[in-house]
């Protein structure tokens, strides 16, 4: 074993050299001070690792110099023993109460003093390689805090706000510095429709925050490109699968609004119940989910089926990941089901909902600490926001890009039931510059027409199902079975474009497999129905529009062709 | 928390009884408790949640791991006696669709 460094302090001369000389032939390296006085400046000086105190010394007695190195010591650990003839109880317990570790009594035995010795050294060492973990830890923590923070920053940059300041959002994220698993994302379709995703990652911090910057990254990419919450919903359990070690996943719920058509499609896996607020009525329906959350199904075996909704303006979606029932009281308790439910069916209007449950929460959590993640959306049914327009100027300078040009696409029955060729043909218009401030009107013709062709034409649905919301609902299963069922039909898209930089026009040619139907008579009911203003229609909508939008739209053949032409650039209302 | 597990008679089945919170703190046990030399003739997996008063995401993630060694999609795992809380967390995952959850 090394010399250990011992100071001793005793005013008796005899003693210290008794003591001194025992400790030496032992091995150690002594340093003696005649009073307390001078032991604390030894100490200073010295840094012994051990200190033996008389208790009894002229100038500063025992007691006092070991409270004033225990103080200067602070958080290293030097054992102090005091030395003493003193051998009632409670003068011995005195020593340890004024900060000794022990008491050595005389005369010394060396067997004794030795063993005492040691056993305090080991000690010593010991509560330096606790002290050394301490510090690693601190150390390694505080990096892995800079990490995730800095995860957390680049996650904010690829998740940025999207459209979530949208007037017919609110939203409330937990303010964490780090990483903590949830996402609310939302962005605008070219069409005005716009999506909202709400998700839970497992676990916190790194692995959650690395599966989170692709998810946002579809998620942005491919609303930019027109597509809705299925064909995103898909592309993110599959990138998910992919990335994702086993057992980590992300439960999410989906929303696709649909301005125009006052209609919502919802995708949920894995999150607890949301709820539809129905402004009309004030009922609150219960939306459960119906999938395993993203990332623990191969694309084979994943379900992109979704739950379909009629809304009526004000109507309201209100979504929240599990740490909102979670959020604890100091009690413990947690906030549960049944208290957001009573929040919500006791707000006094639509518009109260959101800010009640946040109140509701924060006033039950009270002073307990808040170690879960809060996320809570709320978007609703809204008159079709206005798509901006583009600044005329910006049109006048796109001389370039591709002007005269034609193509035909055909689609067979079973790319129908599983591909939504939007965005594709979107890609190929927007490559003419005076067509890209209009991509919003675009999608939206080419919507309808698409639809038109394939649901009313191919699949032959009858679109007057859609006027009741019963209705609606049978709508939706009925083009699902026969989307199951097709073997049979097309949709064939021929697009015609001239122009000469500063103006163009474009004619859009749809055809599908479909009986056709008598076009002269829908003309007329179409004018009928246009008259009536106070319409609770749910399916028709899309006509007018495409009037306001196209120079002409025309029915040919049997009632399975139309023609539909656009003329850029367009006057902004 | 504590993870127990249970090889039957002629070596098919594994019972593995979680008692306690089953979340990310049983991890490594749980592990243990199917990746053990005695698993390694087993066909089947029983979770036995009798004991488990809750269950967490990662406790989910943890099932996933355990269906993916007992072989994934053909994997015969089953999860039985849960209590209502615990029966609830696993069906707003809709864990049903991948296990036996009686």
């Amino acid at each position: 074993m090394a010399a250990i460094r011992i100071l001793i302090a005793d005013d008796n001369q005899v003693d210290r050299k008794i003591l001194g000389r025992i400790l030496q032939k032992q091995g150690n390296e002594v340093i003696e001070a005649v009073n307390g006085e001078e032991a604390v400046r030894l100490f200073h000086e010295c840094k012994p690792e051990i200190v033996l105190l008389d208790v009894m010394m002229p100038v500063m007695d025992g007691k006092q110099a070991a409270l004033q190195i225990k103080q200067v010591a602070g958080e290293e650990m030097v054992p102090v023993i005091f030395l003493t003839s003193l051998t009632d109880a409670y003068g011995l317990a005195d020593c340890l109460e004024s900060g000794g570790d022990d008491f050595l009594n005389k005369p010394y035995n060396p067997v004794v003093l030795e063993a005492k010795v040691h056993s305090f050294y080991r000690m010593r060492e010991m509560h330096q390689t606790l002290q050394r973990q301490r510090d690693e830890i601190a150390i390694h923590n505080e990096h892995l805090m800079h990490e995730q923070e800095a995860a957390k920053a680049v996650f904010d940059n690829v998740a940025h706000q999207g459209c979530l300041s949208a007037d017919n959002i609110r939203y409330l994220v937990s303010p964490l510095a780090v990483f903590n698993g949830d996402v609310l994302l939302a962005a605008r379709q070219p069409s005005g429709a716009m999506n909202l995703l709400l998700g839970d990652f497992t676990g916190h911090g790194l692995p959650a925050a690395i599966g989170a910057m692709p998810l946002a990254e579809i998620f942005y990419g491919m609303t930019a490109k027109g597509f809705g919450v299925r064909d995103i919903i898909r592309e993110v359990n599959s990138k998910l699968k992919t990335i994702l070690p086993v057992g980590f996943f992300c439960c999410a719920v989906m929303v696709e609004m649909n301005f125009e058509r006052k209609s919502a499609s919802v995708w949920m896996g894995g999150v607890p119940d949301c709820y539809l607020f129905r402004k009309g009525s004030g009922e609150l329906e219960v939306m459960t989910s119906n999938h395993l959350p993203l990332g623990v199904l191969g694309d084979g075996k994943f379900v992109d089926s979704l739950q379909e909704f009629n809304l009526e303006i004000g109507d309201r979606f209100l979504l929240w990941s599990d740490g909102i029932l979670e959020a604890r009281n100091p009690a413990g308790d947690m906030f549960g089901n049944e208290r957001l439910h009573d929040v919500i069916t006791q707000a006094a209007d639509a518009d109260r909902i959101f800010h009640d449950i946040k109140h509701a929460v924060d006033a039950f959590q009270g002073r307990a600490e808040r170690d879960d993640d809060i996320t809570l959306a709320e978007i609703a049914m809204v008159e079709p926001p206005q798509v901006e327009a583009l600044a005329r100027s910006q049109i006048q300078a796109a001389k370039s890009g591709p002007m005269d040009w034609s193509f035909s696409y055909e689609l067979g029955p079973q790319s129908l039931g599983n591909f939504n060729p939007l965005p594709l043909v979107m890609h190929l218009l927007m490559e003419v510059p005076g067509l890209k401030s209009m991509s919003g009107q675009l999608y939206t013709v080419l919507a309808e027409m698409f639809s038109n062709a394939f649901e009313h034409g191919v699949l032959g649905l009858d679109s007057k199902l859609k006027s009741t919301p019963d209705g609606f609902m049978e709508y939706y299963q009925q083009r699902q079975q026969r989307i199951d069922a097709l073997d049979d039909g097309f949709v064939r898209i021929r697009m015609n474009h001239e122009g000469n930089g500063l103006e163009g026009r474009l004619t859009v040619h749809f055809e599908d497999s479909g009986a056709g139907f008598d076009h002269v008579a829908m003309l007329n009911r179409r004018k009928a129905e246009l008259a009536d203003v106070g319409d609770q229609q749910y399916s028709g909508r899309g006509i007018p529009l495409m009037n306001q939008i196209c120079e002409s739209v025309e029915y040919m053949g049997k009632g399975n062709q139309v023609r539909a032409v656009i003329h850029w650039p367009q006057e902004q209302e | 928390m504590s993870v127990e597990s249970m090889v039957s008679g002629d070596g098919q089945e594994l019972t593995i009884q979680v008692s306690g919170r089953f979340d990310f703190s049983a991890h490594q046990a749980f592990r243990d408790a199917y990746e053990t030399p005695a698993s390694s003739g087993v066909r089947k997996f029983v979770v036995d949640l009798s004991g488990t008063s809750y269950l967490d995401s990662s406790a989910l993630g943890m099932l996933l791991l355990l269906r993916d060694h007992a072989g994934g999609d053909t994997a015969e795992v089953s999860i039985v006696n849960c209590n209502q809380d615990v029966k609830k967390i696993l069906a707003i995952s809709n864990f049903e669709q991948l296990f036996a959850i009686q």
